[in-house]
């Protein structure tokens, strides 16, 4: 079997705080001043294959915005290394390669509203000789049918456009880059169910168009769902299941997936119908004090002993699927282990 | 339908053909265009539509809270029979928080972010109730475990940015509860929360609504949450209602078209991997809103009828404003 296209290996990003001189000498006199550092992200492999789209979820928090933006190049990991086609993407902490590009949540934010939406998507092209100045026009026009746009539009500024338009010139704008690894945090997240569906759409004619391979984040479930070929659910900063999307959705094995996926609310279409919502109880740790052991345990309904204790593996679960969780593990390891008629319902 | 056998309660809260206008340089926008809705006690009603259909003007229309160049142009708002609109500010200022209070979005909206929470909450009990401070803090303590906040006394001291952001939301749902209110507005009360911890509000706002009789009307652009909790659905669009009914009724056989709409470009409700129907272009400027329908430019089935003559609604339980219905499903 060949390398993966992106691989990232025991990757972590961990914040210190900066503390200023006041802070620290706060510190000194008793004041509570905030030292922990977060980490954001701790010890993750992932692998995507070329032509792929994994899709990343979870909620607030759990760090895959951390992730997307590692394995973008925007930042540095404190720890692993990051390679696309066994390049590293960072050397010496600046992004080396333009071969991944990031279409980000907000497209009010992202777009220079100084700048004409036809020198936004020909910049880069231009700047990094993909394109010759007197060409790029024609190869903008191009870019902005394909998101579908009016080539005429070149001329115009972001303001003039609606939040989904904005978002298809963000997308160009990547794709002008023609990367090979296309990093996507949240891009539906602020728009309209309706103008999100039309993204949506874009999404999945693109991918079949233009064979890319996609890092796709998002913390919404019916979302993830429609869009990638596999899934990597993350929780504080781990990933906690990672698999085939359809699959995992029908079955998920990690406690915490199934519990992401019921609390999910379902269009309800009965008269009487009563909806149980099943909420985790509990809230989310905070990155600064992740609990010992699994960090889903306090809000576990399976959680044994030995979940306080060790962190589990990312371990093989059957088709395709890698699950990290000693209930599990050890159900799994019953069933195919020495005792095969051993239960393990204790 | 079964005949209603028994007379009903007059409505707690009664809103007829409620316009909502912004005057701007460029011209008037009507953000809310004769809006007409009753409320019962404990009734929870979802307000559904797109960004820019008028839902969030509506709801601030209600407590009389929409901020010059808008202005509530006509129409009448009847809480317990008295009208709201044009009623003098200290006589509105004596309702809000008591009669009917609102939930926002960001809850930091709400909080302020000097004053710890127990004080901020006393605050809003103080305004319309004579209570010493010691009375006001034990009912504070009773609203927050209310709305599910494990070990509410130590927490009185905290200041909004050390909760967490479900956590801050259930203080500004205490806040709105405190005096227990015929009406909370909430709008999109749990956009910004994650999943795991919208569930655990939805569950809480249902509870109080069935424990205190607190009518509910329920804001968002989320069907499926507003399906899981409201019994009767209002469609906007352009500012005006386009569909109304129960709930599952409405979803289950949507006739507008809008409706049918928003419906089918929910990523769930789609066959995972396949294009999603969508609904063609954008939602309309309300500053050049068509003589007609205000859908029609987005709509298959439009006619010439529709961009020269607007749909008037039917009348009753179950109505809708469209002059080429979708057929019922069999």
């Amino acid at each position: 079997m060949s390398a993966p296209f992106l691989s990232m290996e025991r990757i972590s990003k961990r914040f210190d705080p900066q503390l200023s001189l006041g802070d620290r000498i706060a510190a000194r006199f008793g004041a509570r001043v905030e030292d922990r550092p977060v980490r954001a992200v701790t010890e993750v492999d992932l692998a995507i294959e070329r032509g792929e789209t994994l899709g990343l979820v979870g909620e607030s928090g759990c760090g895959k915005s951390t992730l997307g933006r590692m394995a973008a190049g925007i930042l540095g990991p404190t720890s692993g290394s990051v390679a696309l086609d066994g390049v590293p993407v960072l050397r010496e902490g600046r992004k080396v390669t333009t071969r991944v590009q990031t279409v980000f949540q907000d497209p009010f934010a992202s777009l220079d509203p100084r700048m004409r939406i036809g020198d936004i998507v020909a910049e880069g092209p231009v700047a990094h000789g993909l394109v010759s100045k007197r060409d790029a026009p024609g190869y903008v026009g191009d870019w902005l049918a394909r998101v579908g746009l009016d080539p005429d539009f070149a001329d115009r500024y972001p303001h003039q456009f609606s939040g989904g338009q904005r978002q298809r010139v963000a997308i160009a704008r990547a794709l002008a880059m023609q990367p090979d690894l296309l990093v996507c945090d949240e891009p539906v997240a602020s728009l309209d169910v309706s103008i999100q569906a039309q993204i949506i759409n874009l999404f999945l004619e693109l991918r079949r168009g233009l064979d890319i391979t996609c890092l796709f984040i998002s913390h919404d479930l019916g979302v993830v769902r429609h869009v990638p070929d596999r899934v990597a659910i993350m929780y504080l900063g781990r990933i906690v299941e990672i698999g085939e999307t359809e699959r995992i959705y029908r079955e998920p094995r990690h406690p915490y997936t199934r519990a992401l996926l019921d609390s999910v609310p379902r269009l309800v279409l009965d008269d009487d119908a009563l909806v149980e919502f099943a909420a985790i109880t509990g809230e989310i740790p905070s990155p600064l004090a992740p609990p010992p052991g699994c960090g889903f345990h306090p809000r576990c309904p399976l959680a044994v002993d030995g979940c306080r204790r060790a962190v589990p593996e990312l371990l093989d679960d059957g088709a395709d699927r890698r699950v990290a969780c000693h209930v599990r593990a050890a159900e799994r390891a019953a069933q195919s282990g020495e005792n095969p008629g051993e239960s393990i319902a204790t | 339908m079964t005949p209603v056998t028994q007379p009903t309660p007059p409505p707690l809260l009664e809103v007829r053909d409620l316009q909502t206008h912004f005057h701007t340089r460029a011209g008037v926008v009507k953000a809310v265009d004769g809006v007409s809705f009753d409320l019962a006690p404990g009734q929870i009603l979802g307000l559904v539509g797109e960004s820019g259909s008028g839902k969030s003007v509506t709801g601030f229309s209600l407590l009389g809270l929409v901020d010059p160049p808008g202005r509530i142009v006509g129409g009448s708002v009847r809480l317990d029979g008295q009208d709201l609109v044009g009623m003098p500010v200290e006589k509105l200022r004596d309702l809000r928080g008591r009669r009917i209070a609102m939930v926002f979005q960001d809850p930091m909206m709400t909080l302020n972010p000097v004053l710890t929470v127990g004080r901020q909450i006393a605050l809003a009990i103080r305004a319309h109730d004579r209570v010493s401070e010691r009375a006001a803090y034990d009912r504070v303590a009773e609203v927050l475990s209310r709305v599910g906040i494990p070990d509410a006394r130590a927490r009185l001291d905290a200041y909004p940015h050390e909760f967490s952001g479900g956590m801050r939301q259930r203080v500004a749902i205490a806040i709105a509860m405190s005096h227990s209110p015929g009406v909370i507005v909430a709008d999109e009360p749990t956009t910004a929360l994650d999943v795991s911890i919208q569930a655990q509000i939805l569950y809480e706002m249902r509870a109080l609504a069935r424990e205190s009789g607190t009518a509910l009307i329920w804001i968002s652009h989320d069907l499926a949450t507003v399906s899981s909790l409201a019994e009767r659905l209002l469609v906007m669009y352009a500012g005006r209602i386009v569909e109304e009914g129960p709930t599952a009724a409405v979803l289950r056989d949507p006739r507008h078209p809008d409706t049918r709409g928003l419906l089918d470009s929910m990523p769930a409700t789609a066959e995972p991997g396949t294009q999603l129907s969508q609904i063609p272009g954008t939602t309309p400027s309300l500053l050049a809103l068509p003589p007609g329908c205000a859908f029609a430019p987005r709509c298959a089935h439009a006619t010439e009828t529709c961009s020269t003559e607007p749909p008037r609604r039917g009348a009753g339980d179950r109505a809708w404003a469209c002059h080429h219905p979708l057929e019922p499903a069999a």
